[in-house]
This record gives C-alpha cells, sequence and structure tokens, in this order.
C-alpha cells in the first residue's frame, strides 16, 4: 500500500510535469515533502493528491516512516512537515518546533447491540485485551467469554488502539481481520465480542460503548475527554519559514475545504 | 498459391509460438522473481527459524518470525477438506457417470458449474455470516471462525474440480470392460466399483490432487472465516493459512516484515509445484499404461 502510495505520487509527479506544460499560468512548480507517521498514511495520502489535483505543477511526497523518525526529520530538514500521530514531547518543542494538530483520531470500543455492558474503563479495556479478564460478567455482563476481535499488525488502528490502552504485544486476539468493515460485521454477528473501529466507521450493526464515563462522539474526541483517541499532527519547524508551496499545503490541510476530506479517512478534522 | 499458404501457415506458426512463450514467460518470471524477494529474508532471519518457528509476531519489539504455525493449518486445512470433500466428491462422480437418469444428471452437472464459477469472496461471505455464527452454536463455543470452519469451506470449494475430473475419468473407461464384467454375472455396482472406478483411477487420483492445489493456494475465502490468529492450529481455534499470512499483512507492511512475506509467498510457491509434480506423476503413469 505504502508502495502503491510513493508509485502513484511518482506517476501523479510525472503527470503533473505535464499537466504543467499544459497550462503554465498556475504551475509554481514547488514540493511538499512530508516524513513520519504510518497510521496518517490514509489522510496524508487524500489531501496530497487532492492538493495536486487543485495545483497542478506541485509535488506532494509522503515517507511513512513513523512518527519519531518524522519528527527527527523535521527538525534535520530532511523535509518540510513531520507527521506524528502522538503530541510532541517538551523537550521536543524546545528544539525549537511546532505541532498543529491536523486532526483526532477517535477509536470506538465496539460490542454486539445484544451485549448489555454500556460502559467500561480504559483499564478494564485493556485488561480484556491482555485476556486477564476473560468473562462478561466480570465488567457487568453476561455470564459469556468475551471473544476478542482486533486488526492486522500493522493496521494503523491497531497501532492506534494499543498504544493508548498500553496492550502492545500483549493482545490476545480471538480474531484479526484485516478491515474495519470486517470488525463491524463480525462483532455484529457475535453477542459475545468486543472489537475497536475507527470512530466514523461505526454503524447501527454494532453498540459503541463509553468509556469511563464518557461516550465517543466528535465533540468529545476534539475535546480530549474520550479517551481512546490520539492527535494526528503536523510538526514544523517554529523559526523557520515553510517554502510557499508546503505553506499552501499546509494552510489548505486546515481549512474548510479540506475537512470532508479529511473526514472520509475516517478521522475527526481539528479545526471547526 | 500454395507458396501464400505456406507463408500464412508459418505466420500463425510464429504468433501461437509467441503466445505460448508468453505463458511461460510468466511463469519463469513469477519464479525468478518470489525466489529473489523471498531469499534474503530467510537469510537473516536463520532458514530453521523461519520454517520451525512457532510464533509470528512481526510489528512486535523484537519481532519474530515463525512460520510453522501457517505451514501446519495449511496442511491440516487442506488435509481436512480433502478428508470430506473427496468422499463426497468421488461418490457423486460415481453417480453421476454411471447410474444418474439422464435428467438428474444434467441438473447436478449444472449446479457443480456453477459451483465452480462462485468467486471465492462469495464463499467467504457467506462462510462468515452463515458457516460461522452456525458453528458457534452447533458447538456451543465462544467465536466460530476456526480452522473448522475453514475446513468445511474449503471441502465445498474443492467439491467441482474432484467431481468434473473424476467423472471425465470414469466416463472415458471403455464400455467394454462394464459390459464383460456385467456378462460374467457381476451386479451393476459391483462392476462399477471393481471395474470402472481400478479403470479410471489415475484420472481419479489427479482430480485429488486439483483438489489439494485448489484448497492450499484459496485465501480470499480462508481469510474470511478462519480468524486469522497466528496459533498453532486446533479444530476450533483461529488459525492462519500460509496465504492468508501473505494477504493479510501485506498493504501495511515495511522491510524485514515485508520480505519474510515474500519468503512466505516462497514457500507456498514450492508446495504448489509439489503438487504439480505430483499431478503429472499421476497423469503421466495413465498415459504410459
Amino acid at each position: 500500500m505504502k508502495k502503491m502510495i510513493c508509485y502513484a505520487s511518482a506517476l501523479i509527479m510525472c503527470l503533473s510535469v505535464f499537466a504543467g506544460c499544459g497550462n503554465s499560468e498556475s504551475s509554481s512548480g514547488g514540493t511538499v515533502s512530508t516524513d513520519g507517521s504510518t497510521s496518517m498514511e490514509k489522510v496524508i495520502g487524500a489531501l496530497g493528491e487532492d492538493f495536486q489535483a487543485k495545483n497542478a505543477g506541485t509535488s506532494f511526497t509522503y515517507n511513512p516512516t513513523g512518527s519519531g523518525s518524522g519528527i527527527t526529520a523535521v527538525s534535520e530538514g530532511r523535509c518540510d512537515i513531520g507527521l506524528s500521530s502522538r503530541k510532541l514531547k517538551d523537550e521536543e518543542k524546545a528544539k525549537g518546533l511546532t505541532e498543529t494538530v491536523l486532526a483526532y483520531d477517535g477509536i470506538a470500543i465496539i460490542v454486539n447491540p445484544a451485549n448489555n455492558v454500556d460502559d467500561l474503563s480504559l483499564e478494564e479495556i485493556s485488561k480484556i485485551y491482555k485476556g486477564e479478564i476473560t468473562n462478561w460478567s466480570e465488567v457487568g455482563g453476561n455470564d459469556l467469554d468475551i471473544v476478542l476481535i482486533g486488526r492486522e499488525a500493522g493496521s494503523g488502528t491497531r497501532d492506534g488502539f494499543e498504544t493508548v490502552t498500553g496492550t502492545e504485544d500483549l493482545c490476545k486476539y480471538r480474531q484479526e481481520l484485516t478491515s474495519t468493515g470486517d470488525v463491524i460485521t463480525t462483532v455484529g454477528s457475535n453477542e459475545n465480542a468486543i472489537g475497536y473501529a475507527s470512530l466514523a466507521s461505526v454503524k447501527d450493526t454494532v453498540k459503541a460503548v463509553s468509556v469511563d464515563g464518557v461516550f465517543p462522539t466528535e465533540e468529545t474526541v476534539k475535546d480530549g475527554s474520550y479517551a481512546v483517541q490520539r492527535p494526528f499532527v503536523l510538526v514544523t519547524k517554529t523559526d523557520k519559514q515553510l517554502s510557499d508551496t508546503a505553506q499552501k499545503f499546509f494552510d489548505y490541510a486546515l481549512s474548510e475545504d479540506a475537512k470532508s476530506i479529511i473526514y472520509s479517512a475516517g478521522v475527526v478534522p481539528a479545526k471547526d | 498459391m500454395k507458396n501464400k499458404s505456406k507463408v500464412f501457415e508459418d505466420i500463425i506458426h510464429g504468433i501461437f509460438l509467441i503466445l505460448g512463450l508468453i505463458t511461460v514467460g510468466c511463469v519463469l518470471l513469477i519464479t525468478v522473481y518470489l525466489i529473489i524477494a523471498g531469499i534474503p529474508a530467510i537469510r537473516e532471519i536463520g532458514l530453521f527459524k523461519f520454517l520451525f518457528g512457532k510464533t509470528w509476531a512481526s510489528t512486535a519489539s523484537p519481532p519474530s518470525y515463525g512460520i510453522l504455525p501457517f505451514i501446519m493449518s495449511s496442511i491440516y486445512g487442506t488435509a481436512g477438506a480433502i478428508l470430506l470433500g473427496v468422499p463426497v466428491g468421488f461418490f457423486t462422480a460415481v453417480y453421476l457417470a454411471k447410474l444418474a437418469p439422464l435428467k438428474v444428471k444434467k441438473v447436478v452437472e449444472t449446479a457443480v458449474k456453477l459451483l465452480a464459477g462462485i468467486p471465492s469472496v462469495v464463499y467467504g461471505l457467506v462462510g462468515m455470516l452463515v458457516l460461522v455464527p452456525s458453528i458457534k452454536k452447533v458447538f456451543n463455543l465462544s467465536d466460530g471462525a476456526s480452522l473448522f470452519a475453514a475446513i468445511i469451506v474449503l471441502a465445498i470449494m474443492i467439491l467441482p474440480s474432484i467431481i468434473s475430473v473424476s467423472m471425465t475419468a470414469l466416463e472415458s473407461v471403455p464400455k467394454e470392460y462394464e459390459d464383460a464384467s456385467l456378462a460374467l454375472g457381476a451386479t451393476p455396482i459391483e462392476t462399477y466399483f471393481r471395474v470402472s472406478v481400478p479403470a479410471a483411477k489415475s484420472g481419479i487420483a489427479a482430480s485429488v490432487v486439483l483438489g489439494v492445489g485448489r484448497a492450499i493456494g484459496e485465501a480470499m475465502a480462508v481469510m474470511m472465516v478462519s480468524g486469522n490468529v497466528p496459533n498453532m492450529p486446533s479444530l476450533f481455534q483461529s488459525v492462519r493459512f500460509l496465504t492468508t499470512a501473505v494477504a493479510s499483512e501485506m498493504s501495511y507492511s515495511s522491510g524485514l516484515q515485508r520480505q519474510a512475506l515474500f519468503s512466505i509467498a516462497l514457500v507456498l510457491f514450492l508446495f504448489i509445484m509439489l503438487i504439480n509434480v505430483a499431478l503429472n506423476f499421476f497423469l503421466k503413469r495413465d498415459k504410459e499404461k
């Protein structure tokens, strides 16, 4: 997939060179390079594509290396904008980096509608996924075994969920499915199941539970009261001006136009 | 005039040769690519550790890349599918080739052909929505996605190839053999099982090998019903096959993980090659007779 996007962006770059020849009035020919979080692939890929479509002659690159390397890359000046799926640490900010939250990735914890559990604490969720709680009766439900549904290794949603709940590499999954849709279908057809899916894709066939008493909605994700979420951050240098094209992309990504694209990538835009 | 048609013949020959070479070229390209892409990870991980490691945790730190669970699941799953599918397919083929009235035969044959034409994702979907919940209910499990579900889906998927190939083999048994047997006083059933089936046995064996090939190579349907967790196989646990191991992680993989997926594909490829060699062996033996 990443390779595909690389190829696709390479192709688009080539095409946009030709496009630039055709209508010379709008071509500025700048480049925007981004580097960082693999979880942001979907949203940043969609934004980059749309940005290039709207600004012929510009090229957009995305290097999926992970949040840490993205932050390093931007501080060393190897890319225009760093991408991080966590907030910057204070020492990173002290090094002259600025964070701008692009969107919030809210992950809903879903159960079957027949399940009478409506609320779980973050700790309970973590224990459930680590296999320390194995029966719904331990968290106030019926006397049924808990069936853990998750995503495949490498999935951004899985990465986000496991990071927030502190269950990295500890989850005792019963099923590892390859798409959000599969997770929802499976949880919807098994009253023992618990799963996680990005907030935007939750449907009526499953029930989202509240976490520590907070129900996942766009508002609670945005104001930070819903716990199972993480920010998607654009990292820039505080003291250095972005290039014109990079600034244009930066503004575009936070603009009203980009909102629907951010939504369609399954995350909640940060700006109102 | 004669010369002209000779030239025409030559051109047609040339075109056919090129088309044939394209096929051969594709096979060679895939083989070479798989070997080149698959070897580095095996080298880095170590052949023994790769083939006989029992844990697969490709994104953990430190990652471990042992594909024994996948190999065993693929073998168990295929064996199970053969165990269920071959008897059903074989007896259906005998019935259709020898016993069935023409009308019944036509209807069943059409059904079998339709079964062969159903895309595997549809098998997977029906399996996921119907079979998995029923297994959960019937066996009183907490979740139905399991090796058993995969075996049932695969058994149904291999039926068409077993039935149609066996049927062709049975139908091509010379009628004189059967007539002779009947004339000696054997009943029709005795004749079919003592004369026709032995005469067609290499064709039937070939059908089984074809079924094995289809079962071991299936990814989509299995992925949707087997749960996809890299456990060592057990009948009612969720398992991951060789095919699904490649398919499920490919989209987000990178670095050594991606290379290891190619290595899994290489192992799968070797399995399929072995099966093809077996198939050729049975078919050749048939011809030499």
